[in-house]
């Protein structure tokens, strides 16, 4: 029968019945590990059943629905005493002064109800320096939640009259034993302070005050000062020069201060034909580089040696130099040039030797130069690197005492911090007055806290004659005190600071009062001139034509426009900002040039997930300093046999984690130098950059940006250095901008703004991009995400080179590809930036397009158009499709993957009450899933609207404002009312220069452009 | 038939005057209370006449005296009994000059009141002073107690007969319609007994639910309507989470709009001065209601309702003195405050810009447009429902207020041109671009 028969399913379950049984038995081969699976004892005799789990689930998800429907309470607290001036949503302006031993401007300060939120360039006259990045930056700095709250003693936290009794003491007990009292700072240019030191050394004749500049300028100082007798630098006036000669010096960048950018740029825009030409001889490539009309990069051992050809030439002397041979005929050229524009030609060297910088004085002496003037010198570097040297020797020799430090952090900044850090073992009482609690103040007896510039009084005298106020915007946010008051509780003086530069600006300003100086934040006195200006020039030219170029590699340490000198590096905004050059955020590297990242087998490239990735290096100093992991950046324009590396990074102490990034290139900036003889190699590994610019070079399309020469631009008819795209209309050319898919909306009645962007006048400083993250509330998403291309930065600058040595040449070279091989190779070939290429900078933001192609596929509408120019977006709209983003030509908008505010995954400001307090109340903060794009400050010129209607009057010329047009101190960014027929924007509007970016495409945007001339 | 309307008529008559009678005999009540408390004081010696004095306290010492508390100078009542008349004759000329020369009683005084020096009244004659201090000796008059149905009656006397009377009046008539409807119905039936008519009795029909339930077409329409009707009322629902029309939180001070704005037409914008200028109409600070407060520490009797009682709000005023940390004992400011949690009840969304200012100093719209009859609001509420179809609403409606303001005279004369109309709305200068408050 059927049901006898045996079925089986292998010969084994025939033969051999007990494996297969068992494994029958046993649906798993191994022993499922459910002891570790299931995990402890405890969790196993839970009573909470998986029903009793998903009651939960149910419940709680229910009674989170229902809370949900219930809106919150919100309280409103007014004032009890409310001050005359605030009136809640009012914003009220303040003229202040900064300068923090680094940077230095003149600013307006803009508070919402008694807190600052933004910081704007004091446009009154006599006001002369504007604001960098950095310190539109720094209004978060005094929001950063990791700074010093209280004082503290031996790292326990203590009261400040404590440390006022503990100082008081020590110095008592310095005097007793015969030690030394050591005052160290960092540049003061405050006359009021020098005073109070003064006044402290006289009752302490023990005591002494160094001073200490993180980044050195001692040579150009020294140089000065032996030929004019005293400590300062000169204040160049570029817009004076017509013919500019830069020797290793990135006046736009940090250069003795840097803020000459302004002055530049005014000769930089051609007027009447005319505009001033600028050589530059340097090795890293610097934004001065970029803006130069013939950059030539060499060593700064070469540089040396054509700072002397050239003194040769424009004096007549013949000190012998060893010039390369390939350098000889530029630097000729240049040399020659300079010495026939006379007054008007200008020198400037950025060389750390003080017989190069004798000889700028000699030539400058020699041409009498305009731009060179001894009246009214910067005083905003004063550090002398000996007096530095002498300090340390001291400490360790334990002949200091007491050391009182304030504005400075050597343990970080010092080459030979150890060295410092051992020093400060053996003195008996060391005092860091400081924001944070730096790596100085971790070694430091006592670390005191100081208040932020914002919450601070103090006096400047930034150039000689001229006389600056801080005053404070805000009730100091911590237990500080600052050093000035330190100083006076030291000397016995009763009253605050404030009362002491009171009284001690009367006898400095004379016909203006305090009120007065105080509303203007700057007063100009008399113009002060310094004697003397002689000096044996030629021996500084013959003993600098002997020095020798360094062994290996000559590395080049420089600062950052983010980072600077590294004060700020807990800012966010400073982190995530892109290098202008090299587009990298968020780290520092070695730059090397392309010849020798070739020898040296490194790289860079653009890895699958479109992020930038190099190598690493280690570099070696000749001391046997070793930098590990330095990741690598190929920098097109590097002088072969220089790299470069910033300063600022690799910084640990009170720093959120995400912002200990980077190198500390200080550790090897010995003897204040610079220039650095290391060796360099490729070291395992690739570093993975978040680098906001993948792409290099323009590959010829000049509809980009447009370049042309100063002679075209003076001698041709402007369609043919700013052609209009010609498009086919019914079979025949004509011209783009005549064409139109749409019927245009009438836009002539009411304002219509635009804005313009001169690419001569733009040298990428990046303050704008700073500026218009503190006004709109732009979020930081972070190393990581800028990787993955997700920056919000709403108006970015890109940077590209030509593959050529111009981008003329790129285009003819476009020009010239015949055929699909030749394409093929040539356009490979032009995706590489040249050895020495042009750089142009170019901003770009929302473009607010007339006929936006981001409106047409918004399928809810949240992006619309509105009758005065400007492309809408309701946040509360968008529902997030991301069509918009993807049918922009310009790549301007800006997705918010996440939630960037209260989010602890995105730990920067927006997490913390405190640094949420910089938020603009007049902008919305976006929420997760959003898309958002620069408004062209629509918040701004609504207001401006209102205040004209509240005050019955028609809205005036320059009123019209955006965040990035007034933090343009360049003039390169203008804003306004093209319907108001008188204004500058309708007079740039229909200038020949005038050009819409991708014209071709139609969109008509709002945002118009300037063809850049370059004086060749 | 006739008997029973008759009756109805005289019942509802009846009902009618006794409503009035009560409400006229109320008033007259109430209306005698007060002068019959004030005929009660005696009339003062001194020749003066105590009205004429009263009108001279108000106008002159009111601001810094008061009859019964220290306000900035002490009490008045009953001053003749502590100094005599020459001496404050010479106080009230010049009380400087009495303080300089030490006249102990005059720096008594002086020293007792803060040192604040009191203006001279070198124009108030003797006869002036003379009526003051008969005025300020009159005797306290005794608080009237408080007659219950004092309230009700006046507030029936403003709206003449209440709205329940007459309802219930109409009720009346109503039930009694129905109930001679049912006489009639039983007389008609015994008259027709009477005169042998059958009347016809009903055959049992299919119940209509029934019928309803068969007809299947009816079914149908029903339910589509009743499936309409549902998602209709779900749809208003879901409309109206998170509009807080009607929000009427309980503050921590109990404020009453009514007795500021509207019992004593203080304006608006005296207390909510930002928004003339500021995107917020602003909380007034304490500073501001101290003000007033500084000298009124107590409200009128007057003033309390039978729901709120005098007590009631004097307790409020010294929640304020306490927030603001001011003593009234020694009118002076102790330094201690503590701000006010007032709970927020207007609440826009984060992405919604509004500004006061545009609306109430350029566009000249009355406060009450948008927060609605806020002087008659013992408690204030949201009275707008603040939706953006709401903005949108009157953003269409209104007309720009471009009269006399430089600023529209040019955009107005080329807009209207091409709208071709007499006047702009806000809609038409651009009020509806999602761009003017969305940012």
């Amino acid at each position: 029968m059927s049901s006898n028969k045996k079925y089986w399913k292998s010969v084994e379950e025939l033969e051999n019945g007990s494996i297969v049984e068992a494994l029958r038995n046993n649906e798993f081969v191994e022993a499922i590990p459910t002891d570790e699976f299931l995990g402890s004892k405890e969790a196993m005799s839970s009573s909470t059943s998986r029903r009793d789990f998903l009651k939960y689930v149910g419940f709680s998800t229910a009674a989170a629905t229902l809370a949900a429907c219930e809106g919150p309470v919100n309280k409103s607290i007014p004032y009890v005493l409310q001050p005359e001036q605030i009136i809640p949503g009012v914003a009220d302006y303040y003229a202040t002064s900064v300068f923090d031993g680094f940077d230095f401007a003149n600013l307006l300060v803009k508070t919402r109800e008694g807190r600052p939120i933004k910081i704007d360039n004091n446009t009154i006259s006599g006001a002369k320096f504007t604001a960098n990045a950095r310190i539109h930056a720094s209004i978060l700095s005094l929001y950063d939640n990791m700074r010093l709250k209280e004082p503290k003693i031996g790292g326990k936290d203590s009261t400040w009259s404590a440390v006022d009794s503990k100082i008081k003491s020590s110095i008592v007990d310095a005097k007793a034993k015969g030690g030394q009292v050591v005052l160290l700072t960092n540049t003061l240019a405050s006359p009021s302070t020098e005073k109070l030191i003064g006044q402290f050394i006289a009752s302490n004749p023990n005591a002494k005050h160094i001073v200490y500049d993180a980044v050195s300028s001692s040579e150009a100082l020294d140089a000065f000062e032996t030929v004019y007798g005293e400590r300062a630098l000169v204040d160049y006036d570029f817009s004076k020069a017509s013919l500019i000669v830069s020797v290793g010096a990135d006046f736009l960048g940090d250069w003795q201060g840097g803020g000459y950018d302004s002055g530049y740029t005014q000769g930089r825009v051609p007027k009447n034909g005319k505009m001033s030409r600028h050589f530059q001889l340097e090795a890293n490539m610097t934004l001065s580089g970029a803006a130069a009309d013939k950059r030539l990069p060499m060593s700064t051992a070469n540089q040396k040696q054509a700072l002397v050809h050239i003194y040769n030439i424009v004096t007549g002397s013949a000190v012998a130099v060893s010039l390369e041979e390939k350098f000889k005929s530029e630097v000729t050229k240049a040399a020659q040039q300079l010495k026939s524009a006379g007054s008007k030609g200008v020198l400037v060297s950025g060389i750390q030797d003080k017989n190069a910088q004798l000889l700028v004085l000699a030539i400058n002496q020699v041409l009498a130069s305009e731009a060179f003037s001894t009246t009214g010198t910067r005083q905003i570097r004063k550090g002398s690197n000996e007096k530095v040297a002498q300090l340390v020797k001291d400490m360790k020799a334990g002949s200091v005492h007491t050391l009182i430090m304030s504005g400075v952090n050597p343990v970080y900044t010092l080459a030979d911090s150890a060295s410092f850090a051992e020093g400060l073992k053996k003195v008996t009482t060391s005092v860091s007055l400081t924001l944070k609690e730096d790596e100085t103040a971790l070694l430091s007896t006592i670390a005191a806290p100081v208040p932020h510039y914002l919450e601070a009084w103090g006096d400047l005298s930034l150039t000689k004659g001229t006389y600056s106020l801080t005053q404070p915007t805000i009730r100091p946010l911590f237990d500080t005190k600052q050093f000035q008051d330190v100083l006076m509780s030291l000397n016995g003086m009763s009253g605050t600071y404030y009362d002491y530069i009171k009284a001690n600006s009367s006898s400095i300003v004379s016909g203006a009062t305090w009120n007065k100086i105080l509303h203007d934040g700057v007063f100009v006195g008399a113009a002060q001139s310094v004697s003397g200006g002689s000096a044996d020039f030629s021996a500084a030219a013959s003993a600098l034509a002997k020095s020798k170029a360094v062994a290996g590699f000559e590395l080049v340490l420089y600062t950052k426009t983010g980072m600077g000198d590294g004060q700020q590096a807990n800012n966010p905004w400073l982190q995530e900002f892109p290098d202008p050059i090299t587009r990298v955020s968020w780290d520092n590297y070695v730059t090397v040039s392309n010849a020798d990242a070739k020898a040296l087998t490194m790289s860079n490239e653009i890895v699958a997930n479109g992020g930038l990735n190099g190598s690493y290096a280690t570099i070696t100093t000749v001391d046997g300093v070793k930098l590990e992991n330095v990741p690598v950046i190929v920098q097109p324009g590097q002088a072969v046999g220089t790299i470069g590396l910033a300063l600022g990074y690799g910084r640990k102490a009170a720093l959120k984690e995400e912002m200990q990034v980077g190198i500390n290139a200080y550790s090897i900036y010995k003897d204040f130098n610079d220039v650095q003889s290391v060796t360099l190699e490729k070291a395992s590994g690739d570093h993975e950059f978040a680098c906001v610019q993948g792409q290099k070079t323009l590959m010829g399309r000049g509809d980009i940006i447009k370049e042309t020469t100063l002679e075209i631009f003076n001698t041709k008819d402007a369609k043919v250095w700013n052609e209009v795209p010609m498009v086919s209309l019914n079979h025949e050319e004509v011209e783009a901008t005549t064409v139109d898919l749409w019927t245009s909306f009438d836009r002539s009645v009411g304002h219509h703004f635009n804005l313009s962007i001169d690419l001569n006048a733009c040298t990428g400083c990046g303050a704008c991009v700073i500026a218009c993250h503190a006004e709109n509330n732009v979020p930081v998403v972070g190393k990581s995400e800028i990787r993955r291309s997700r920056d919000m930065h709403w108006l970015r600058i890109d940077r590209y080179y030509s593959s050529e040595s111009t981008f003329e040449g790129d285009n003819e070279r476009k020009e010239s590809i015949s055929g699909l091989s030749s394409s093929l190779s040539t356009f490979n070939e032009m995706e590489k930036a040249g050895d020495n290429p042009q750089v142009s900078f170019q901003p770009v933001m929302c473009q607010h397009c007339n006929h936006a192609p981001c409106e047409t596929v918004c399928p809810v509408a949240a992006t619309s158009h509105s009758r005065q120019g400007q492309n809408h977006m309701a946040y509360n709209r968008c529902v997030g499709t991301r069509y918009c983003a993807n049918n922009c030509p310009y790549k301007v908008r800006r997705f918010n993957w996440f939630l960037y505010n209260k989010n602890s995954e995105f730990d920067y400001h927006m997490n913390d009450d405190l640094g949420r307090m910089v938020l603009n109340p007049d902008v919305n903060v976006r929420s997760r899933g959003v898309m958002e794009k620069c408004s062209m400050c629509i918040q701004m010129t609504q207001a401006t609207i209102l205040n004209a209607k509240r005050e019955g009057r028609e809205v005036v010329d320059g009123e019209f404002q955006t965040a990035c047009s007034n933090a343009c101190s360049n003039g390169a960014m203008a804003f306004g009312d093209v319907n108001d027929k008188e204004s500058q924007i309708t007079k740039l509007a229909e200038d020949e220069r005038m050009y819409h970016l991708l014209e071709h495409v139609g969109t008509k945007p709002n945002v118009i452009y300037h063809v850049k001339v370059r004086n060749t | 038939m006739k008997k029973v309307g008759n009756h109805n008529s005289n019942s509802r008559k009846l009902f009618l005057s006794l409503a009035l009678m009560l409400t006229f005999s109320l008033t007259s009540f109430a209306q005698d209370a007060t002068p019959a408390a004030a005929t009660e004081a005696p009339v003062a010696a001194q020749g003066g006449d105590p009205v004429k004095g009263k009108e001279l306290f108000n106008s002159n010492c009111a601001a810094c005296h008061k009859l019964d508390a220290k306000s900035t100078g002490p009490a008045l009542r009953g001053i003749a009994q502590k100094h005599d008349m020459a001496w404050i004759y010479k106080w009230v000329h010049n009380s400087a000059d009495l303080i300089k020369s030490g006249d102990a009683a005059a720096v008594k005084v002086f020293e007792e009141n803060n040192k604040v020096p009191m203006t001279a009244f070198p124009a108030l004659s003797e006869g002036d002073i003379d009526s003051i201090i008969a005025y300020t000796s009159e005797v306290k008059a005794e608080a009237p107690a408080p007659v219950p149905g004092t309230a009700v009656a006046g507030s029936s006397d403003q709206g003449g007969i209440s709205n329940s009377v007459i309802l219930g009046a109409l009720a009346l008539v109503m039930a009694m319609l129905v109930v001679m409807l049912f006489l009639v119905n039983n007389v008609l039936r015994k008259v027709a007994k009477a005169n042998g008519i059958e009347v016809a009795s009903k055959t049992p029909t299919t119940p209509i639910w029934k019928a309803f339930a068969k007809n299947q077409f009816l079914v149908l329409v029903t339910s589509i309507f009743l499936l309409l009707a549902s998602a209709y009322f779900v749809y208003g629902f879901l409309m109206q989470v998170g509009v807080d029309q009607n929000y009427e939180p309980i503050q921590p001070i109990h404020y009453s709009h009514k007795i500021h704005a509207g019992d004593n037409e203080i304006n608006c914008k005296y207390c909510h001065s930002a928004a003339r200028v500021s995107k917020n109409a602003g909380i007034p600070s304490l500073n501001v209601c101290m003000n007033c407060h500084k000298n009124i520490a107590e409200v009128a009797e007057s003033t309390a309702t039978p729901e709120y009682s005098k007590a009631f709000y004097d307790e409020q005023i010294q929640k304020l003195y306490t927030a603001v940390g001011w003593d009234k004992s020694t009118q002076s400011y102790t330094g201690k405050s503590q701000p006010v949690k007032w709970v927020r009840i207007h609440n826009l969304p984060d992405f919604v810009y509004f500004n006061h200012s545009q609306h109430v100093t350029v566009a000249g719209i009355e406060c009450q447009t948008c927060h609605g009859p806020v002087e008659t609001y013992e408690i204030q509420k949201q009275f707008a429902p603040l939706t953006m179809g709401w903005c949108i609403n009157c953003h269409r409606k209104t007309d720009v207020k471009m009269e006399g303001n430089e600023y529209y005279t040019k955009i107005h004369e080329e807009l209207s041109k091409k709208y071709g109309v007499d006047k702009l709305t806000a809609a038409q200068m651009g009020g509806l671009e999602c761009g003017k408050c969305h940012y």
